[in-house]
This record gives structure tokens, sequence and C-alpha cells, in this order.
């Protein structure tokens, strides 16, 4: 066996998104082209010009029971709801080592967010202006770290391979995923629980995105507000949840017998070093990111069926990204069903990574391309095969899937998967 | 007015059911707060400044460590109450 190239797999899946508690849900919600954003309404929110958001459809509250859940920020607790999905998915019935088919020194976590404990940080701030010192809870600091979602996720399955938060932004999702592959490839690992997560929705982040510009004002029309590659689109909606899935080298998951999902074939990455937070527009970036993926993988473009697009509903980045790909797939751009799926979840940040590979090996799966929703006039330079409207059927035969995260700092991540 | 050990006794198990999800009823004097009542170093500091407001007691950082059961933290608070 050569343990720097062995093959992985998905063989598990988990979500808790706006349109979802859970993986099934949120499929159903993709392809159905239904809108997870909604008006936010009430005294706090009133004075922001920011007024949409696209919140859990499941309150996590529900779903972990309350001593634990006042021990986790937000996006802690979305990480481990989509992890405990994703593992349950995978087939393991206890965490690693009380099920004897993982090894805990061969099982990782690489769990990511953009922005970290965000909510838990800013409450807290509340407490100590208004209350004092000592009422400041002593669970805050592992609840603002950015790796106390990985941590959490660590200790729920039993990871002692290696627990890892990399952080960039809008692409630290997909980053996190990319990490685990190598970790499985180079041999670091057997089994490794990968994916993002992001809870920020509160005044402050909504202010401050608000203020950069980045965001959609569309609050009049918060289900057509996030509309990448329509000609009007103005900004991006925030969007709550977690994706989580589990990979594993082929052989370890041919020897317990896993299902299969597909194969996480691998990644390319690259770096704007261009601006803090505009894209590079003309895609020069993003076209070193898939580049790199096609020189370091065996994928071909005639292959790549279907691309989970980045598109977040802004008026450089969309068509940068499809810019990008023309660079580089040339006219194999025209077979390649891309579909912008944060039309319907809003934009989860450093969970979008996570829930769109989610999407991508569900469409893989179900070989259906799921639906953008809100393109009323489309962008004349988004010049590649948008799904529109409704989902569409991918060809049958061996097909493989990219998905694209990009975020501020000029990270570029490109995942790719494929049929087994 | 100060609190009885009963009532003292009462607060402190709603103060952990609160925090821990542990059941009132098995927040006994004999159990420890550590291995029996899953109210860990941090969750303690919360059990602790709850029961400071409820009791109206002040508990210091250096007697904390000395509270490993919950006849401990009784007898702390009906000592110190005022």
């Amino acid at each position: 066996m050569n343990a720097t190239n062995r093959t992985v797999v998905v063989t598990g899946i988990g979500a808790t998104t706006p349109l979802g508690g859970d993986s099934a849900s949120t499929w159903e919600g993709l392809l159905a082209g239904r809108s997870g954003v909604r008006a936010l309404e009430g005294e706090r929110w009133a004075d922001l010009p920011v007024r949409i958001a696209a919140p859990s459809a499941v309150d996590p509250g529900e779903r972990i029971p309350r001593p634990q859940a006042r021990k986790l920020d937000r996006s802690a607790q979305f990480a481990l709801i989509a992890a405990r999905e994703a593992w349950a998915d995978a087939g393991f019935t206890a965490k690693a080592g009380e099920d004897a088919s993982v090894d805990p020194h061969r099982l990782g976590a690489v769990v990511a967010s953009g922005i970290g404990g965000v909510i838990t940080l800013l409450d807290q701030y509340d407490v100590l202006k208004e209350k004092g010192v000592r009422k400041v809870s002593p669970h805050t600091v592992p609840m603002l770290m950015p790796n106390g979602p990985a941590a959490n996720v660590g200790l729920e399955v039993g990871a002692r391979a290696g627990v890892h938060t990399p952080v960039s932004a809008c692409a630290s999702g997909a980053e996190a995923i990319g990490y685990a592959i190598e970790m499985i490839r180079t041999g670091r690992a057997d089994v490794v629980v990968a994916g993002g997560t992001e809870a920020a929705i509160h005044p402050l982040p909504i202010a401050a995105f608000g203020n950069m510009m980045a965001m959609s004002k569309s609050n009049d029309d918060p289900q057509g507000a996030s509309r990448p590659y329509d000609a009007d689109r103005n900004g991006f909606v925030l969007g709550e949840g977690a994706g989580v899935v589990v990979l594993e080298s082929a052989e370890h998951a041919a020897r317990r017998g896993a299902t299969v999902y597909c194969e996480a074939v691998g990644q390319g990455i690259s770096a704007d070093s261009h601006h803090i937070t505009q894209p590079e527009p003309s895609g020069s970036g993003i076209a070193h990111a898939l580049q790199n993926l096609m020189d370091s993988s065996d994928i071909k473009p005639a292959e790549i069926a279907h691309i989970n697009a980045h598109a977040t509903s802004t008026p450089l980045g969309d068509v940068a990204e499809i810019k990008a790909l023309r660079k580089v797939f040339g006219d194999d751009v025209d077979h390649m069903a891309l579909s912008a799926t944060k039309s319907m979840t809003g934009h989860l940040l450093g969970g979008a990574g996570g829930v769109e590979t989610v999407a991508s090996v569900l469409a893989l799966k179900h070989r259906i391309a799921p639906p953008t929703i809100n393109i009323a006039n489309l962008d004349p330079e988004a010049d590649a095969d948008v799904v529109r409207d409704e989902a569409r059927a991918l060809p049958e035969g061996p097909i493989a899937a990219l998905n694209n995260s990009f975020g501020f700092g000029g990270h570029n991540v490109v995942l790719a998967f494929r049929t087994v | 007015m100060a609190a009885t050990e009963a009532e003292i006794t009462e607060g402190l198990a709603e103060i952990v059911n609160e925090i821990a999800g542990i059941p009132t009823e098995d927040v006994k004097s004999e159990k420890s707060f550590t291995d029996d009542l899953d109210v860990d170093s941090l969750s303690m500091v919360e059990v602790v400044v709850a029961a400071e407001e409820r009791f109206d007691v002040k508990i210091p950082d250096d007697d904390v460590k000395n509270l490993k059961t919950v006849g401990d933290a009784v007898s702390y608070i009906l000592k110190h109450q005022d």
C-alpha cells in the first residue's frame, strides 16, 4: 500500500441547515427550490440596514439536552448535531473504541467555522457590562474558541489521531474537508469526521457585514434576496447551520463493510494575494486552485457533470468564479451543471463548504443537480450552464462533482467527488 | 433570615439540576460534585456563583476546592451566611 496516495471515500453525511434539521430534509428543500430566508422581526433587529437571514430550521436546543447545550456555542451545537447524524449514517454505533470497527488513534476530526463563537463572545460581554465580572460564564473560553466545534465533535466520536480547525473565512468548511482528505491520504488516519459550521446571526456581525456592503438589503423580499447569477443580485444573505461528512480510506470502509457514497478525489487550493475582501475579478486565483486540483488528481474535465458553485449572490464574486471555470475548462464548462444552492440556504460562511459538500455528495448519489432559484434575468456574464428554477437529472455512468468555496482573505478551495 | 440546612440542600439540588441536569432527588449530602453529579471544575464555578446569589453568602475561590460533596457546601453555607 502506498500510504501517501490512498483512495478516500465518503461513508457518512449529516447536516442541519435553514432548510431542515438533517441531510434528508435539507436535500428535499434544495430539490424543491425552497428558500430558507426569513425576515428578522423584533426590536433587536430594527435599526439594522439588513433585516433578513436564513436561520436554522430546527432549534438546536431541541436536539441537545440543556445541561450539555448550555456549555456549547450555537456553532458547536450545529456541528455536534451534523456530526452525530454523519457518524450514525456511516454505520458506527458508539464512539471509537467502544465501536470496535474504528480505532480511536486512527480517527480524526476536522471541523471549521469562519468566525468562531461570536454569539457567545458578544452575549458574555453583555453579561459583563450588565451583571458584572462574577456572572461571566466559566464556559466562555471553550465556547468562543474557534476550535470548539472540532474539539466537541472529537470528544463525541473519540478522535485521537488529531483534531484540527483550519480557518479561512467562507472557505473554512471546504478547507477542513480537504485537510481531512489529506490526513487519510497520507496515512495519518483511517477515518476523519470533517465539515464546517457557523452561527453568526447576531446584530453585530450583520451590522459589520452590512457596512461592508457585502449583504443584500432586500428586506422587503426575504425569499428573493439571495439571487446568484441574477443581473440584479445585490449581496449575500447570512445563513447558519453545519454540514459534516465521514471520510474514510477505501480500504478501511471495505474492511468494515461500510456503504460508500462516493470517492473524495482531492482538492485544489490557492490564494488570490489580491485584496483582503474582494475577489480577484478575472478569476485567476480561483483558476489556479482548479488547475491545482486537475494537476494533483486523476480527474478529467469530461467527467465533471456538476459544480456546486461558491456563488454567494455578490456582483463581483459570482462572475469571477465562472470566468475561472472557463479559463481552466474551456468549452467543457458547457456540460457542467452549475448550481448555486446559497440561493436557498443563504451563505453559511464557514459552514458553507460542509453543507455544500453534503449537497454535492447527494447530487452524485441521486444524480440530480439542485436548482438555483431567484434568477429573473440571467447575468449575461454568467457564461455557464446554470441550473435554473428546477432540479435537473445528471448523466448516467461515472461522473464527478466539484464543490467550490472561497473566503475573505483570498482563500480558494475546490473539492472533487466522483461516483464509485 | 438565614436558610435552614434542609432549605440549603434543596436549593443546591435545584442549582445542580439546572446546571448539570441531575434529578434533584439524587443531589444528596454524601454525593461528590465531580464524581457523582457531573459537575466539573468549570460547572462548579457556576454552582458557586448561583449559591452565592441564592443564599447571600461569599465563597472565595480558595475555599471552593474544599467543597467536594454537597454536604461540604451545605455546611459551608450554613456557617457563612449572613
